[in-house]
């Protein structure tokens, strides 16, 4: 796949992709928000599983940032949408910076083990917390957007998706700049040769814990737009399940390109809710199934699809 | 001449085992040493210990009289000491270009190294010039894990040496190369390092290389230096034709 097409994909055609969703039913509406949602926290994951790290545990994270928006408008005047997704992934990060100086020397399993710890750490403590409604959680306050607070419900909705669907592109923007950074090319040095980049004279766990906390940030900031679109929060949003399904969608997204995880996301709520609808007794049996499909016939993920079919088609041009 | 590398007492042991058992050593800028010593002497702990990869269990090193004891292979690196090593430490699904243009933007990087691009057109022109400085254009695009052992050896002492160290520890350029390929690397290695001015240390076991590339030979053995001197007078040395080179005591006495 060129860089060119590359380059259109993201400045041109997710843009656009983002924008035709306004116009999707207004069902469909909250799943296109909840698929960019968690499609932000499986971007961070991509970051970390090209430098050759998996984390079981950035429920942390998600959670952390949807706790942020329904605890802080009790106690602060805030109630920007915008305001409250910055403040919430400024939070999140701040933890990651905080266990990455713990979790950049480690590796390999004991890495995704220790994510899951903290993650289940962080559960424990919303769940034993009746003020933060314990195992039922609580009701998150309607936002504002810029000074405007939408009457209807749907038409919160509807803003609510142009939001999430700004916030990934920015998002998608940001890391695909960092990719092709010095520091960015370092996450597939860093899982070929660690030693090599010491010798390079740079810090190989410097590099992981940036990686990391931009991974906390953004799935602090998906964890504050799910938590609106919901309008409550609870301590599923931290269990290792929800870490666990994270790890999911970044293994049938693929790694390839940062439009994957959103493209993975959309495609998994997809999958879930016509699972759900159509088998509601076997849902896991389907998406489990699908799983296994993936690993064993697109080890790459969805986007390989993308890639070899552009391949094929520039193998065509080039025969012609 | 300023001493570049000065190590004092130096210690280091595994065990019961002393890698490095006293040494004392002083290096000037602009020289090209040879290391020699049988597998196991302690050439490499030497190398790993300057480099910052082990530390000494006792004495000092110093760099241009800084006391660099303990600093890490990242520390080391940044003020100017940098390593080649036996095996190629390459980023193996990278090519060629790739490797160096990683190295060269680790190497040049200043404020806001996660967000400039690496691909700059003016880094990329100067890293095809390095590239075609020691030999390797050719295999530009090529994955570094497909590479002959001897362009793998290249790519290995180029990305080293684009973070314009002062010092080069090379160990082992030449090993499994072919004698043929064995002189030209060290030729093409050689000519480019003096362009950049860097004094070199290299391990090596062909004395023919050692012979003709070092202007002084160090020769360990057992953890010890056993003869510091210019190399035809340290290849003529009794202990060194004993346990480095390999002779037998009446070969040695045969002259």
């Amino acid at each position: 796949m060129t860089s060119a097409f590359k380059s259109k994909l993201l400045y041109l055609g997710l843009p656009i992709a983002l924008a035709l969703g306004l116009f999707m039913p207004d069902w469909a509406i909250f799943l296109g928000i909840i698929s960019l949602a968690k499609g932000l926290v499986v971007l961070g994951l991509m970051l970390l599983w090209r430098t050759g790290l998996v984390s079981f545990g950035q429920g942390l994270f998600y959670g952390a940032g949807a706790y942020t928006v329904g605890i802080l408008p009790q106690y602060v005047p805030i109630s920007d949408a915008f305001l409250l997704v910055l403040i919430s992934a400024a939070g999140a990060g701040l933890i990651a910076f905080g266990l990455g100086f713990l979790l950049r020397r480690y590796r390999e399993i004991f890495f995704a083990m220790l994510c899951m710890a903290f993650s289940m750490i962080f559960y424990g403590i919303l769940v034993k917390s009746e003020s933060l409604g314990s195992t039922d959680g609580f009701n998150v306050v309607q936002t504002s957007y810029l000074g405007y607070t939408p009457a209807e419900p749907i038409e919160m909705q509807r803003i609510l998706y142009a939001t999430t669907a700004l916030v990934a592109w920015l998002a998608c923007l940001f890391v695909n700049r960092y990719l092709g950074s010095t520091m960015g090319r370092l996450t597939r040095a860093i899982k070929d040769n660690e030693l090599r980049v010491e010798y390079l004279g740079f810090s190989a766990k410097v590099a992981v814990h940036f990686k990391f906390v931009v991974a906390a940030v953004l799935a602090g900031a998906g964890g504050a737009l799910a938590a609106i679109a919901i309008g409550h929060v609870d301590p599923e949003m931290v269990w290792w399940i929800q870490s666990g399904e994270f790890v999911f969608v970044t293994i049938l997204s693929g790694v390839g390109n940062v439009i994957a995880p959103l493209v993975g996301s959309v495609v998994f709520e997809i999958l879930r809710t016509f699972a759900i609808e159509y088998a509601p007794q076997a849902w896991q049996f389907v998406v489990g199934g699908c799983l296994l499909a993936v690993i064993m016939f697109l080890p790459g993920g969805l986007w390989s699809l993308i890639e070899r079919s552009r391949e094929g088609r520039d193998d065509g041009n080039s025969a012609r | 001449m300023t001493a570049i590398l000065r190590a004092e007492s130096l210690y280091k042991s595994f065990g019961a085992v002393n890698a490095a058992d006293n040494i004392n050593v002083s290096i000037d800028e602009g020289e090209v040493i040879g290391v020699i010593g049988a597998n196991g002497a302690g050439k490499t702990t030497f190398v790993n210990m300057v480099t910052g990869y082990l530390a000494p269990t006792s004495g000092k090193l110093y760099f241009y009289d800084r006391d660099i004891t303990g600093f890490n292979p990242k520390s080391a690196t940044e003020i100017g000491i940098c390593r080649s090593f036996q095996i190629p430490q390459l980023f193996s699904t990278g090519t060629t270009f790739e490797n160096l243009m990683v190295a060269m933007g680790v190497a040049e990087e200043g404020a806001m190294p996660f967000w400039k691009p690496l691909d700059t057109e003016e880094r990329m022109a100067r890293c095809e010039e390095i590239l075609s400085r020691y030999e390797i254009l050719e295999y530009r695009d090529q994955i570094a894990q497909t590479l002959p052992q001897g362009v793998r050896k290249l790519l290995d002492i180029a990305m080293a040496s684009v973070h314009n160290p002062k010092m080069l520890m090379l160990d082992e350029p030449t090993s499994g190369v072919t004698a043929a390929e064995k002189f030209s690397i060290m030729d093409i290695v050689v000519t480019a390092l003096r362009q950049q001015d860097v004094t070199i240390l290299f391990v090596e076991h062909d004395m023919e290389i050692v012979s003709r590339y070092a202007t002084r030979v160090l020769a360990f053995y057992d953890g010890r230096i056993i003869a510091d001197a210019k190399p035809e007078d340290a290849l003529a040395d009794e202990q060194v034709r004993q346990f480095v080179i390999g002779e037998t005591a009446h070969a040695i006495a045969a002259g």
